[in-house]
């Protein structure tokens, strides 16, 4: 199992029936291919769509239903439509249960850098800062390591995307949780000992009690 | 409300103008609009929008065509040539969190004279802002946002200026279409009166200065 199948396995053990859910780009988006048939979740694209379904097969696409990233999606049945001031009213107002982002990097208390790399990427925040304000849950999606190099830090040396710190980030190699503000390891992926998770990380991790093993 | 032509309505439009456009990656974008914006060779426009779409595409037809002065969105990352002529400084860009964004252009809108928004606290976004305390958390001041036009692209138009919107089409749209000091609309299909029930009309027609026909 490659390591984005892994994370997106994971995380979607996360959603349950009836949750609004708002995926971000990349890993989070493979998220939805892995929800078992019986949990039915309203997922939400911030261009103004509950109820968003898969890609179209080849010619049922329509111009003016997308994704936030302009792409061609399907709407399932039960769908609405809104505008952008509902849309970020739902996510910043606290109406979206799980949100699942990306991450440039995380700190040791869980505050998330995700939206700029000052003098090489400056894409714009879009909807990243509200969604960590206001969703009742942030995950991240992310690899352990880019380039070698630890994503799970001390402090972040990137510009942060919120004061509110995330809840859980799932990586190919661990799911680290943040009780009581402190970087904690919960899971690891299975073959993957806890020495080779805190050898991949910055901050000081904290170790639970009982360390299980992802089931996927 | 007057209807117009494509070319009459975007021959109100000044120089260095004030535009909100409406659409999401070019979703709901007035086409017609922009493609008359750059054949007028309109210039040194500030264009608030969600984003400015892609190359070749919706507001990236201006960003392309070099007329753009200043950018108000909250996110330019599908569109490397505006980053490039922000990198070059030929173009300010203003980013903004997408929420925030269409709050200040709802507040304008609205009377208000802005928003207290969550969204920021505690980094690069907050400089230079007032915070407030309500009830012991902490908001930013995020203040109205006007323009001089709102384009819009609705999907049916009656012969009123009543609007209503199709699917991920509505986004910027209905909220821009209140702040601004002229509002010109292009719909796909323009309809007898009474065709959108009363229910279904998202902008009111009194919102809407210009019409654009078609054909």
């Amino acid at each position: 199992m490659d390591a984005q199948t892994i994370i997106a396995k994971r995380i979607a053990q996360e959603l349950r029936s009836g949750m609004l859910v708002n995926l971000g780009i990349g890993i989070p988006t493979m998220v939805a291919n892995f929800v078992p048939e019986t949990v039915k979740v309203f997922f939400q694209s911030e261009n103004g769509l509950i109820g968003t379904g898969p890609i179209p097969e080849q010619g049922m696409g329509h111009r003016l239903l997308t994704d936030a990233g302009g792409q061609p999606v399907t709407a399932l049945p039960g769908a609405s439509t809104f505008d952008s001031a509902t849309s970020f009213g739902l996510i910043r107002g606290g109406h979206v249960d799980i949100t699942v982002l990306g991450a440039l990097q995380i700190d040791a208390h869980g505050l998330l850098a995700n939206w700029m790399i000052p003098g090489k990427m400056v894409p714009g925040m879009g909807g990243a800062m509200d969604l960590v304000t206001g969703a009742k849950r942030v995950i991240i999606a992310m690899q352990h390591t880019a380039k070698g190099k630890p994503k799970i830090v001390n402090k972040c040396t990137l510009p942060l995307t919120a004061e509110r710190p995330v809840d859980l980030v799932v990586s190919e190699l661990a799911v680290i949780g943040f009780p009581d503000g402190r970087a904690t390891l919960l899971e690891t992926a299975p073959g993957v000992t806890v020495e080779q998770v805190t050898a991949a990380t910055e901050a000081k991790l904290a170790v639970a009690d009982r360390i299980s093993e992802m089931r996927l | 409300m007057k209807t117009v032509s494509v070319a009459e309505a975007v021959s109100l439009i000044p120089n260095g103008a004030t535009l909100m456009i409406g659409g999401f990656m070019g979703v709901g974008t007035p086409e017609r609009l922009i493609d008359e914006l750059v054949r007028q060779g309109k210039r040194n426009l500030t264009v608030i929008a969600n984003d400015t779409a892609a190359p070749g595409r919706g507001i990236g037809k201006l960003v392309d065509a070099g007329l753009v002065g200043r950018t108000v969105a909250s996110h330019i990352g599908l569109n490397p040539e505006t980053q490039k002529q922000m990198i070059a400084g030929k173009m300010a860009v203003d980013l903004i969190p997408q929420g925030t964004l269409i709050e200040r252009i709802r507040a304008g809108g609205h009377g208000l004279g802005g928003v207290l928004t969550p969204t920021g606290v505690g980094t690069i976004v907050e400089e230079g802002k007032q915070k407030v305390q309500v009830n012991g958390k902490t908001y930013l001041v995020e203040t109205a946002l006007h323009a001089q036009f709102a384009l819009i692209g609705a999907f049916l138009a009656d012969y009123l200026g009543n609007l209503s919107y199709a699917l991920t089409a509505r986004n910027f749209n209905p909220v821009i279409a209140m702040a601004a000091d002229t509002t010109i609309v292009t719909a796909e299909h323009i309809v007898p009166v009474g065709l959108i029930a009363p229910d279904h009309v998202v902008t009111p027609a009194p919102l809407v200065d210009y019409l654009v026909t078609n054909g």
